[in-house]
């Protein structure tokens, strides 16, 4: 689990390339949490970069810290060429109205004092965009394209909207600004599926109609599949494996992401329940366990995943993997 | 009144739990007819505000003042439905326990684990202190929690999310109860501790003979460890079969949206999802006819007039409440159109 390996960073018109991301925090003891420990990766314009993991493997402050909440420990996040880390203050913000942030809970993520639509407008006003007129034309526009009707929403307010309107609500106002970025941070995870299936295929929609390259957060591999284009998986503040999306899940390489596939309930009872079990939880990330983070808990782990910890290596096909003894795939390695 | 293993252990008949509010009265669960043997493992799927949450309470009787019960209940051959919190008292934990969702707030904590456990043990059984903190440790172990010794004198917030579940668990099991409740008992929890705790809750069930009741929103959590499956809609129960058949051969249009809204792994990425539009109904004020008429893509005239009724569908034990049930002419004709026009996706290849 290194994450330290840069090899399957790529040429192209990258949007986003972020390159030995650390993010720590003092935790009081003297303790440090190490949430992200050395991770690169680069997102292409137009693409769905999905990231995977469970509590605590840093998925979320990875999200943070490219809107610079809080500024990493180090690293660079070079964004449509520039790296936030060295911009001063204004500039982040400025750089923010392109990098915008769909969170979990969409209700509390709301204003609940003001009416829906003054949630969406606000942005376009703090940044002064174009008359008055045109700022409400085009906030009912976005509204419209969300499936909200504005003339609802200048009436209500969030808790007058069931959660999957809110999660609507709060894509319109990320939208608002004509972002080229949207970090989506579980947005799905508090809706009921059948919400859950309308916001998912509302942001391919979406995409494809302001032309947006998005950053997908989910424990749920199943979703993660749905949206993405490529996917990484991390564990304790490391990336384990960076692969297409159908790749990914058709030959995974890493241990770990076999122990997560095999451990999806998949809606079949005809399907083998009890493979791939692994004992015991992830452990603390104030003092993650030396050479593969994961190794304590890995089912191929022998001395030298304690002592080294691993680089991620191509399988070829675009498909990365951090792992000193990756599972082996029937299918033949292309030339890469 | 100890009940066999496979005999009748659960048996609900026409169970309605109504909530007075300002508004008027919340028809939370609106007649509920069920049974379950003892051994036996019932999942009750549906989305938030379908009652599925409202129906295992009432069973247990732990209801506020506002709710008014109707029907009956029946456990192990005793009418509970009516008893008092006091008469209640008896059954809780003896016989009938529950693990919730967020182990957390269920945990008192400001008490150490093994008294938490130790408590009903003294209670309900009249153990002594020390066989009672023996059988405590034992049931650590049972729940697979390790150094079981050690943990009786650590505090809940010492322990992970997994740990807590498995602590809610042996409490749950501490007196050996024939009824286990488990409402969203992994909803919380990471995907790799949700399978070890639901292989856990399936082991414990097998080895004590125990049933199981467990409430979830996941299709896929009840796939693999129940034996039948109760969909609820807006209070009512809308198809109820073993679970092999129910997945094999769905009826109700609304678990076929419901299983067709799932993102599945076997589907290539990008895959257009199936949606169902609108909301759940108001309970309230539920639509006229069948309650799920409003947001079905095949409703009919009909649907929106009559309600439809419990119907057995052609396996033993399969029945569903549907006019126009998936199979039926009318059904196969709308879906078709509905693909073409690329409203409704095809079914996965991975799932019949």
């Amino acid at each position: 689990m290194a994450g330290t390996g840069k090899a399957h960073l790529r040429d192209g018109d990258r949007v986003l390339s972020i390159e030995d991301l650390v993010v720590e925090f003092k935790v009081g003891h003297g303790n440090t949490v190490k949430a992200v420990s050395g991770i690169s990766f680069d997102v292409l314009r137009g693409e769905t970069l999905g990231i995977v993991g469970e509590s605590g493997c840093g998925k979320s402050t990875t999200g943070r810290a490219i809107m610079q909440i809080p500024k990493p420990t180090s690293g660079s996040i070079v964004f449509e060429g520039r790296d936030l880390t060295t911009l001063s203050h204004k500039d982040v913000r400025e750089a923010r109205t392109k990098v915008q942030m769909i969170f979990q809970d969409p209700v509390s993520s709301l204003n609940p004092r003001r009416s829906v639509r003054d949630s969406v407008l606000e942005p376009l006003v703090i940044w002064k965009r174009g008359t008055a007129e045109e700022q409400s034309a085009l906030v009912d526009e976005i509204l419209e394209s969300v499936g909200i009707d504005p003339k609802r929403a200048a009436e209500s307010r969030p808790h007058q909207f069931s959660g999957g309107q809110c999660q609507r609500i709060s894509v319109a106002r990320a939208l608002a600004l004509d972002p080229t970025l949207i970090i989506c941070d579980e947005p799905v995870s508090a809706l009921d599926v059948s919400v859950q299936a309308q916001v998912l295929n509302l942001l391919e929609d979406l995409k494809e109609k302001y032309g947006l390259t998005l950053v997908f957060i989910a424990h749920d591999l199943a979703v993660v599949k749905n949206i993405s284009d490529r996917v990484a998986v991390m564990y304790l503040g490391k990336l384990c494996e960076v692969a297409s999306s159908d790749d990914l899940y058709a030959r995974p390489a890493h241990p770990y992401t076999n122990v997560l596939l095999d451990s999806i309930p998949e809606p079949d009872p005809n399907a083998d329940h009890t493979v791939g079990r692994i004992i015991g939880e992830p452990p603390s990330p104030v003092a993650p366990p030396a050479g593969c983070r994961f190794h304590p808990r890995c089912p191929n782990a022998d001395d030298l995943c304690a002592r080294e910890e691993p680089q991620l290596r191509s399988m070829g096909a675009g498909h990365f993997v951090a792992c000193h003894h990756p599972v082996e795939t029937p299918v033949a390695l292309s030339a890469d | 009144m100890r009940v066999e293993a496979g005999a009748v252990l659960l048996e609900l008949d026409d169970l309605k739990t109504h909530f007075k509010t300002e508004r008027g009265l919340v028809r939370a669960v609106d007649g509920v007819t069920l049974k379950l043997r003892r051994g036996e493992s019932l999942g009750v799927v549906g989305e938030s505000g379908s009652g599925k949450t409202v129906l295992s309470r009432s069973i247990m009787g732990l209801l506020p003042s506002t709710a008014v019960r109707h029907g009956s209940v029946r456990f192990a051959g005793q009418e509970i439905q009516g008893m008092s919190s006091k008469q209640m008292r008896h059954l809780w934990g003896a016989e009938m326990s529950m693990v919730f969702q967020n182990p957390l707030n269920s945990l008192n904590p400001l008490m150490k684990i093994g008294k938490q456990i130790v408590e009903p043990l003294k209670l309900h059984l009249g153990m002594d202190k020390d066989n009672a903190r023996a059988t405590a440790v034992q049931l650590l172990r049972d729940v697979r929690i390790p150094e079981a010794e050690r943990r009786l004198n650590q505090y809940p917030h010492e322990l992970s999310g997994g740990m807590r579940q498995r602590v809610m668990i042996a409490i749950a099991l501490a007196c050996g109860p024939t009824l286990l409740f488990a409402d969203e008992p992994t909803t919380a929890l990471d995907v790799t501790v949700q399978a070890q705790i639901l292989d856990l809750i399936n082991e414990q069930r097998r080895d004590r003979d125990m049933s199981v009741i467990l409430v979830t929103h996941d299709l896929g959590v009840v796939a693999g460890h129940t034996d039948q499956i109760a969909v609820m809609y807006g209070g009512k129960l809308v198809e109820y079969a073993p679970t092999k058949i129910l997945f094999a051969d769905m009826k109700m249009p609304y678990t076929k949206s419901l299983m067709r809204s799932i993102p599945k792994m076997a589907d290539p990425s990008h895959s257009r999802l199936a949606t169902i539009p609108g909301r759940p109904p108001d309970l309230v004020n539920p639509p006229k006819g069948c309650n799920f008429a409003p947001r079905c893509a095949y409703a009919q005239d009909r649907c929106h007039v009559e309600e439809p009724p419990l119907t057995e569908a052609k396996d033993a034990g399969h029945v569903f409440a549907c006019w126009y049930p998936v199979g039926s002419p009318e059904f196969e004709r709308k879906d078709a159109e509905l693909q073409e026009q690329g409203i409704m996706p095809a079914d996965s290849a991975a799932v019949s």
